[in-house]
C-alpha cells in the first residue's frame, strides 16, 4: 500500500487525531496528534492490510525557531513491503509524548536514547533512564540551546590547541 | 667477590637498579584497555606478525595483574570515571601509553559533547602515540620506549634525595 492509501485507512479510523500526509516526501510522512500516537500505532500494527511489524527507527529533532520537539517513527512491514513515516510535535518547554514501547519492543532503547539527548519524556515508558550519557549528566546535548559544561567531575573539558 | 672468583661461569654482577628494572620491563603485562578502531590495531601487535609478545608482554584481562595500561581509542566521559578506577587498582609501578589521536588529545571528536579531550586529563600518560589509528609497528615501538624509561627508573634512592619530587 502506499502513503496516500495508509493515510487514507488512518483518517477513516482516527480522523482529526491524524494531520496531513506528505506523499512528495521522499520518505512519505504523516503528523499525528501525541495522544492518539499510541493506538495509531497499535492500528498499523494490528491491520491485516498494513502490518507495521517493525519499528525501524524512532529519533527526534529539536526545531528550536518554532518551538517544537519532533518525535520521529520510521515503520516498516515486512509482509507487505510497504514503509511509513510518523511525526508527533511535542512542546519543546515540556515534551510529553506516550510511549509505544507496548506496541513495538525496540521502542524502549530508542525512546530511552531521545530522552537521553532531547529530554522526550515517554509516558508508560518502562525503564526510562540515560541510554549514553552519564547517569549525573544534566542538560540535553542534541537540544539547539545546549550549552557544553566547563567540566565534568573535575575533568575539564576544554583544551588548549596546541598550534600555537 | 670469592664466589665470582670461585665460579665465574656462574655469576654476573649488576647494580641491583638496573637488574629490578630489567626485571620488569621485560615482562610487562599490559591490560587490555580498547575502546575503538585502536583496539583492533592491538589485537593486531599482539598478534603473530608483529608479536610484543618477543618484548616480553602479555596482555591481561585484569587491572589487578597489570603493569601497563594502553588506552586504545576514544575516551569518553562516562568511561574516564571509570578508568581512573581501574588505573587506581593497578599495582605500582604502572604505567601508561596514550594510543592513538583519540586518547591523546580527543582526536577527531574531540568537540563533541561526550568526549573526553586526552587520556592525560584524568591520568598520567607516559608514552603518546600518535596515528588514527597508529599501525602494529607504532605500539611496538611505543613499548620499546616504555621499556627504555623503564630502564631509566631508580627505585633504590629516595626520590627526595635525588632531587625529584615525592609524588610520582
Amino acid at each position: 500500500m502506499d502513503a496516500a492509501g495508509i493515510h487514507q485507512r488512518l483518517t477513516a479510523r482516527f480522523e482529526a487525531s491524524v494531520g496531513d500526509c506528505d506523499v512528495q516526501a521522499k520518505d512519505p510522512f504523516i503528523r499525528v496528534e501525541p495522544a492518539a500516537i499510541v493506538p495509531v500505532c497499535q492500528f498499523l500494527r494490528d491491520e491485516p492490510d498494513l502490518q507495521f511489524n517493525v519499528l525501524s527507527n524512532e529519533t527526534g529533532v529539536d526545531y528550536k525557531a518554532k518551538g517544537v520537539i519532533e518525535v520521529v517513527y520510521h515503520l516498516y512491514s515486512y509482509p507487505h513491503r510497504h514503509a511509513i513515516v510518523l511525526k508527533v510535535d511535542a512542546p519543546r518547554d515540556n515534551p510529553v509524548v506516550p510511549s509505544v514501547e507496548t506496541v513495538w519492543k525496540a521502542a524502549n532503547w530508542l525512546e530511552r536514547e531521545i530522552y537521553d539527548l532531547l529530554g522526550v519524556t515517554f509516558e508508560g515508558h518502562s525503564d526510562l533512564r540515560r541510554l549514553l550519557m552519564p547517569e549525573d549528566w544534566i542538560g540535553y546535548p542534541l537540544r539547539k540551546d545546549f550549552v557544553e559544561p566547563e567540566e565534568y567531575h573535575g575533568i575539564s573539558t576544554r583544551r588548549e590547541s596546541l598550534l600555537r | 667477590m670469592s664466589l665470582i672468583n670461585s665460579m665465574p661461569e656462574m655469576v654476573i654482577t649488576a647494580k641491583a637498579d638496573a637488574f629490578l628494572n630489567w626485571t620488569r620491563k621485560s615482562s610487562v603485562w599490559w591490560m587490555l584497555f580498547g575502546l575503538a578502531c585502536c583496539a583492533i590495531e592491538m589485537m593486531q601487535t599482539q598478534g603473530p606478525r608483529a608479536d610484543v609478545d618477543r618484548f616480553g608482554t602479555a596482555p591481561r584481562a585484569a587491572p589487578r595483574q597489570s603493569d601497563l595500561m594502553i588506552v586504545a581509542g576514544t575516551l569518553t566521559l562516562k568511561m574516564a570515571l571509570r578508568t581512573k578506577l581501574l588505573y587506581e587498582q593497578m599495582p605500582e609501578p604502572r604505567y601508561v601509553v596514550s594510543m592513538g589521536s583519540c586518547a591523546n588529545c580527543g582526536g577527531l571528536f574531540q568537540l563533541a559533547y561526550s568526549v573526553c579531550d586526552g587520556v592525560d586529563k584524568v591520568i598520567p600518560v607516559d608514552v603518546y602515540i600518535p596515528g588514527c589509528p597508529p599501525r602494529p609497528e607504532a605500539l611496538t615501538e611505543g613499548i620499546l620506549k616504555l621499556q627504555e624509561k623503564m630502564m631509566k627508573e631508580k627505585w633504590l634512592v629516595r626520590k627526595e634525595a635525588a632531587g625529584e619530587p615525592a609524588a610520582a
